[in-house]
């Protein structure tokens, strides 16, 4: 991962995709939102949705995933380069989430994180605090979630 | 009994996992139903160890919420949950409480979210929730969109996480029609 000094508003990582299958989808519905969309199939084209659709909490989770993993590759570059490697603080939390399309089964979605506002941390003064829009797009190249979440991020200068 | 998680075993037994303005559990609840307020604690929901690592190795799998070690060092000072299943198991606490009696027809997104302290292995979560707005859609008059505000609190009541999000849900039979008739 990236130290503060490092990161720059306007910057665009592509985090890669995933593809929610009709199996994931009911076995994260089962566990964590149990709606009847979200665990049958009929069910789902009766729906607004119009077929089986993954929970908005399974989307937020993959994005995620797929967060750590680009950070997890990062910091492997960082590494090979002999760089030290940041280790990113929690999530004091997020805004401005939106569902804007289902995600049904069978869908790919490419996630790209983009860094929208970059601010030190008052209170801990070795620490910046990084503002993200995340987004998801499926193969039809509409957009189906966006997120602005929020990140501790070390910086360089205090460690 | 009469350890720890006394607090959440009292709350149980008190009913409070039934909002308030129900008195049957086959009720279907429709837009009508919710009025500004508070809705009702549910819960008690108990998190193990294993759940978490489950969650934090498909999802989440930073050292905070993987690995004990690494977790003391960090911020957080110990294990923690991903804020991630923390919301998702926000949830399904609401979807038990009211939502899986609700005619829900899905949630267009969340304004907000704060994970305001860490989810810890073992936690007693108990869900407060609130409506903060209830109103008609203007594009779906037969549909209405009801505004929660959800705090978890573990069994000591320190809030771990404060949710602000909209679902819709189906007005009752012939609502909108009425209203366009006069």
């Amino acid at each position: 991962m990236r130290f503060f000094e490092d990161i720059a508003v306007g910057q665009r990582r592509e985090l890669g995709s995933f593809t929610f299958t009709a199996d994931a989808i009911k076995r994260f519905a089962a566990q964590y939102d149990p709606q009847a969309f979200h665990l049958d199939e009929e069910a789902g084209r009766k729906s607004l949705f119009g077929g089986l659709a993954a929970s908005g909490w399974h989307v937020g989770s993959v994005c995620m995933k797929l967060l750590v993993a680009d950070g997890q590759r990062q910091s492997k570059e960082a590494l090979a380069r002999g760089e030290e490697i940041a280790v990113w603080g929690p999530s004091p939390g997020f805004r401005e989430l939106r569902w804007t399309r289902p995600v049904l089964a069978g869908d790919t979605i490419s996630f790209a994180s983009e860094v929208a506002t970059l601010r030190t941390s008052e209170t801990r003064p070795a620490w910046g605090i990084i503002e993200a829009r995340n987004t998801g797009t499926n193969q039809h190249g509409e957009q189906v979630f966006s997120i602005l979440a929020t990140a501790f991020v070390p910086r360089r200068s205090a460690s | 009994m009469g350890h720890a998680c006394g607090r959440v075993e009292i709350a149980a037994k008190c009913g409070h996992n039934r909002a308030p303005f129900l008195n049957y559990d086959l009720m279907t609840l429709t837009f009508e139903d919710f009025r500004p307020g508070r809705l009702g604690t549910f819960g008690p929901r108990h998190v193990t160890r294993e759940e978490i690592l489950a969650f934090a190795g498909e999802f989440d799998p930073q050292p905070m919420h993987l690995d004990e070690a690494a977790a003391s060092r960090s911020m957080l000072k110990g294990l923690s949950g991903s804020g991630w299943h923390l919301c998702s198991i926000m949830m399904r606490m609401m979807f038990d409480g009211f939502i899986g009696r609700t005619e829900s027809l899905g949630s267009p997104g969340v304004n907000e979210v704060r994970w305001i302290a860490p989810l810890r292995p073992g936690d007693d979560l108990m869900l407060d929730a609130e409506v903060v707005e209830a109103r008609v859609s203007r594009s779906r008059p037969e549909t209405g969109i009801v505004t929660f505000k959800s705090t978890v609190r573990n069994a000591g009541g320190q809030a771990l996480c404060e949710m602000v999000s909209p679902i819709l849900v189906r007005r009752r039979e012939g609502a909108a029609v009425a209203e366009r008739m006069g």
